[in-house]
């Protein structure tokens, strides 16, 4: 089919406008100019259209032609998504770097997956079982993580009358007929198209009572993240949202992690593909690389790129969910990709709203994070996939009251202030324990009762109340200084230092800190908190708390952090015997004293 | 493609601030350079902001003075804005649009360069892992700059931000490795003498020659600045990624670029942003910023240190706020540690090198660096706020522990950060002064250090117990 071509009106910036681009359809893909710039259409007019080009327009001028294609904005889906590094429509940049070299130029087209390469495909259905859409057909061990699983793409229904065998197959080869009820005979192969604007669809929505195990103490105590939820973490800049996603991307125990850098620094994106092959997933031990997805529109890619790039990271999100895996989306930042749709929409000429960004701001955030969540797949068996959702945003002055972090914040269900005086102390993670929440708590209480202990709700509670009225305090203390207060509340003060210097802090770059395992949390804390019991006991009946600072089981208790991670039991375990110890030692002189009854 | 660029228009029907709109265009390109004879034969320049429907919306770097709608010819190139590059710009002194002011010969063309440039693919960058030794404690113990960073100076007026630039740029090295190194200057309506205090200071060193300046000063004409970082920065990449130097480039002063920026984009009606920037602020300081890094395969590398000052010293104006956003970290000058007469005042608290966890340490800078580093934070924000505190309470109402980091804070500030002008300290020389001035505290008390690292410093004689 010929496809309507038309000729460009005008130009500014991304923005332009074509006429006699006649029957084109909103969000329809078209190339602009001589030199076929990808764009899509935004706008439908009676005989004026406007495109958004996702390449840079200089040199442009009017009365080029601009062509339809048909399809709206898709992207590749099948096996060798995994390990890859795209630009923000799924244009793999090594291929990019080879056909412009080290910059990249413009009207440049390649596809998302490579045809030529050949992979394993191992059916799993024979001929004359009834398939509809979602139901898996066979596997392809894509990495030493992942084996994908091949599906009906949508629209298709009915009986299988040809399946290959077991062999190494290109995405593009036919692997499965299937007759419908008309009798129409369709040819499935590896790959398939979706269209990146709209959620793929799934049976339903489970429940969320999985937490997302960060590694991270602060997060995974005191404002977990559940599997299939939504989180953002706002910042100003040197707050470290960067490095919290990176160590998300680096330690959650999701089986697939997208990764979209979204109108941020080129060396951070650089920063990822050099170290991230080398460190091994903590799962599995294998290569992180086997498991993550990169896209990567850096700042000064085209700003129309930036606003696909968020559609892109979720549509192949939602293809590894709907194999059944848990995968983890970082967005680093959504307020670039804010600004992007602002840009796009003071070009269009459209009336703005708070701060100049479009009307629509809060609905479009909105229609992202609803793309987040624990679901039944399509198709057969059940198969349950998640796509957890964390979006760093970036609000001017680091000041939260902006209209990206407000809308975020009606949405997500966890909350990770970033605080800057942290930051500026090199407090890290910079995250705030009394403005952050998560809505999550009473969903994950089961798992964690189970899996960790039945006293972990009391530990969280306990801590948190420490760091409370630690907060208190400290303003006393700005306004009368420390002495005035009674030992009973200077000893909150050192519990609470306790807890953020010898728990709270973590190292991104020490090689044990910078991952803690679950359990690893549950003891440390469990030992801060024993520690603060016995304290506050002891210094119910006189004991001074510098009596008690002295305790060399607060030496070992600093470096809990660095217990090896598949060691630290018996580490904990000597400690808490020693913290044992001196408490019954200063117990058994009070007692000599007086002070107690033997048998307390 | 084929173009008539010969074609003269006489069919301005506007002139607003620094925009010329002319009517009756025919395939006028988006973006291309135009130029303009004024009513009296001044030849001027400008390019192509918006395109269409038979009109072209003109920005002109001159500015629109003396301009009308009568007279004035326009004349479209059909070509985006190029800057004739060749390792011969060293040594000069060139307009902000790149042309010689200096009595030298024009530039002799290697090759053209678009002045845009084009994004480097984030798979062929690499990553910036050489430490760049300045000489200056604040920077090297605590926030080391690394070659092929991003590293702006966010100050404010009246404070010594050019000293302490120019204190980088004569004492900048790699320890141990001496490469082809080259300066490039933007000025960017600064005065004269500022520019005249950079060339003197680059003069001293003999860095002159192997320096590129390119002027716009504050006389010049406030639209060049758009052009002015661009062209720099084209020079730059030439000379990094063609001719195999490592080049630092000075911009300064971005806050008087992002003030031409809002001009034009005042001038074309746009909805303004925060404080009446254009919302595109951020992708335009980017395509600026970005433009730094190293490259697989290629020797060169351009090392960015914008200079801006922020009106009123505050950190949250869009400019200081959205740089910091692209930019890896800052070195923030500091109002108070200037009046108490410390230099380089640069406060480490807000201050924050991104690129430096890869590049100090072992074989980089010393094994020690990171974990003193650590510790030094800690000891001098500990010290920090007790001294909010001492203000309210008198010292003597303050722990054993806490007069020791209140002296630890202070010494840190006088022996630490605060050095000479001329004073060109060696990573080591930075590193044992954090020692020397961590032995106020007792082993325990230094939590960030590992006991191996402190039983080292022990040995070396740099951390002794008192």
């Amino acid at each position: 089919m010929a496809h309507e071509t038309g000729q460009i009106e005008s130009i500014s910036g991304p923005v332009v406008k074509a006429r006699g681009l006649h029957g084109v359809r909103m969000y329809e893909v078209v190339r602009v100019g001589h030199e076929q710039l990808i764009g899509e259409v935004i706008e439908v007019g009676d005989d004026i259209c406007t495109v958004q080009c996702y390449e840079e327009t200089s040199g442009l001028s009017p009365g080029e032609p601009v062509v339809a294609t048909g399809d709206a904005l898709s992207v590749e889906l099948g096996p060798g998504l995994i390990g890859s590094i795209y630009d923000g429509i799924q244009r793999p940049l090594p291929e990019l770097k080879e056909m412009s070299g080290d910059f990249i130029s413009r009207g440049l087209t390649v596809e998302g997956l490579d045809k030529e390469k050949k992979w394993t495909f191992i059916p799993s259905v024979n001929k004359g079982e009834m398939v509809e859409p979602g139901s898996v057909i066979g596997e392809v061990p894509e990495t030493g993580i992942i084996t994908s699983k091949i599906m009906i793409p949508l629209g298709i229904k009915g009986e299988i009358t040809e399946i290959v065998s077991k062999g190494d197959y290109t995405v593009v080869e036919t692997i499965c007929k299937v007759k419908d009820d008309h009798g129409d005979i369709h040819e499935v192969m590896m790959m398939q198209k979706t269209a990146v604007r709209k959620g793929r669809p799934f049976k339903e929505r489970v429940p969320m009572n999985t937490p997302l195990i960060t590694g991270q103490r602060v997060i995974d105590t005191f404002m977990p993240q559940a599997k299939g939820g939504t989180g953002a973490i706002p910042g100003g800049f040197g707050t470290g949202k960067t490095v919290t996603l990176h160590q998300f991307a680096k330690w959650a125990d999701a089986q697939v992690v997208v990764y979209v850098g979204c109108g941020e620094r080129g060396n951070e994106m650089t920063e990822a593909l050099e170290e991230w092959p080398s460190l091994k997933d903590p799962q599995s031990g294998r290569p992180l690389m086997e498991r993550t997805v990169l896209i990567a529109n850096t700042s000064n890619m085209p700003v129309a790129a930036r606003e696909a790039s968020i559609y892109v990271a979720v549509t192949l999100a939602e293809y590894f969910r709907d194999q059944g895996l848990d995968v983890a989306l970082m967005a680093d930042s959504t307020s670039r990709w804010a600004e992007a749709l602002r840009e796009i929409s003071g070009r269009l000429g459209q009336l703005p709203s708070e701060e100049g960004y479009p009307a629509y701001l809060g609905s479009r955030l909105a229609q992202f994070y609803e793309r987040g969540g624990r679901v039944k797949a399509l198709g057969g068996k059940d198969r349950i996939g998640s796509i957890t959702l964390c979006g760093a945003v970036s609000p001017p002055g680091g000041d939260f009251s902006e209209p990206v972090t407000q809308a975020t914040l009606r949405i997500v269900k966890v909350f990770w202030a970033l605080d800057k005086d942290l930051a500026a102390r090199r407090f890290f993670p910079a995250i705030n324990t009394l403005t952050s929440y998560s809505l999550y708590h009473n969903n994950l209480e089961k798992w964690h009762r189970e899996h960790l202990g039945t006293d972990w709700p009391d530990l969280v509670t306990e801590a948190m109340a420490i760091l409370q009225k630690d907060q208190e305090l400290r303003e006393i203390v700005q306004l009368v200084g420390p002495d005035a207060l009674p030992e009973s509340e200077r000893a909150i003060l050192e519990a609470a230092r306790m807890i953020k210097e010898d728990f709270l802090t973590q190292s991104a770059l020490h090689e044990i800190d910078t991952f803690c395992p679950i359990g690893k949390t549950y003891r440390m804390l469990r030992t801060i908190i024993r520690f603060t019991r016995k304290m506050t006991r002891a210094v119910k009946l006189g004991v001074n708390v510098r009596r008690i600072l002295e305790f060399s089981v607060l030496d070992n208790i600093a470096r809990m952090k660095i217990a090896p991670w598949d060691s630290y039991e018996s580490t904990m375990d000597k400690i808490e015997t020693k913290m044992e110890r001196e408490f019954q030692a200063l117990f058994n002189e009070l007692t000599e004293a007086g002070f107690i009854t033997p048998e307390i | 493609m084929v173009r008539e660029s010969s074609i003269v228009y006489r069919t301005v029907t506007d002139v607003r601030g620094p925009l010329l709109i002319v009517d009756n265009t025919h395939n006028v390109a988006y973006n291309e350079v135009v130029k303009i004879r004024a009513p009296n034969n001044e030849l001027l320049t400008g390019t192509v902001l918006e395109t269409g429907s038979g009109r072209a919306v003109i920005q002109v770097f001159e500015g629109t003075s003396g301009l009308d709608t009568d007279l004035t010819a326009v004349r479209f190139t059909g070509e985006t804005m190029k800057l004739p590059v060749s390792t011969e710009i060293l040594g000069r002194i060139l307009d902000g649009s790149g042309n010689p002011l200096d009595k030298g010969p024009p530039l002799t063309a290697e090759d053209h360069l678009d002045i845009y440039g084009s994004p480097i693919n984030p798979y062929a960058r690499q990553y910036p892992r050489q430490p760049i030794q300045t000489g200056l404690s604040v920077i090297d113990g605590l926030n080391t700059l690394v070659r092929g960073q991003k590293l702006p100076i966010f100050s404010g007026s009246g404070l010594p931000h050019n000293r302490v630039a120019a204190q980088i740029v004569r004492q900048a090295k790699i320890p141990g490795e001496e490469g082809d190194f080259a300066i490039v200057f933007a000025a960017m309506g600064i005065t004269a003498t500022e520019a005249q205090y950079f060339m003197e200071s680059f003069g001293e060193t003999g860095a002159l020659e192997h320096t590129a300046l390119f002027l716009n000063l504050a006389n010049d004409p406030a639209i060049e600045r758009i052009i002015t970082p661009r062209a720099a920065l084209t020079a730059a990449e030439y000379l990094a990624y063609e001719s195999d130097m490592h080049v630092l480039v000075i911009l300064t002063d971005m806050t008087n670029y992002a003030e031409a920026l809002r001009e034009i984009s005042a001038a074309r009606s746009e909805v303004p942003g925060r404080r009446g920037y254009p919302g595109y602020l951020y992708t335009d300081l980017s395509l600026i910023y970005e433009r730094a890094g190293r490259i697989h395969g290629r020797k060169g590398t351009i090392t960015q240190m914008p200079i801006l000052s922020m009106p009123q010293d505050d950190m949250t104006h869009p400019i200081p706020d959205l740089s910091g956003y692209i930019t890896e970290g800052q070195m923030i000058v500091s109002r108070p540690m200037h009046r108490k007469g410390i230099y380089p005042p640069i406060d480490p608290g807000p201050s924050l090198s991104r690129l430096m966890k890869e590049g100090i340490g072992e074989g980089m800078t010393r094994f020690d660096h990171k974990e003193i580093q650590a510790q030094l934070y800690y000891g001098y924000s500990e010290g920090r706020d007790l001294r909010d505190l001492v203000a309210v309470v008198g010292s003597e109402a303050l722990t054993n522990r806490d007069q020791k980091y209140l002296r630890f804070a202070d010494r840190f500030e006088n022996e630490f950060i605060n050095q000479g002008e001329f004073e060109d300290r060696s990573f080591e020389t930075t590193l044992d002064i954090g020692w020397n001035l961590l032995s106020e505290f007792p082993e325990r008390e230094l939590k960030r250090c590992d006991p191996s690292t402190i039983q080292w410093a022990k040995e070396r004689g740099a951390y002794k117990i008192l």
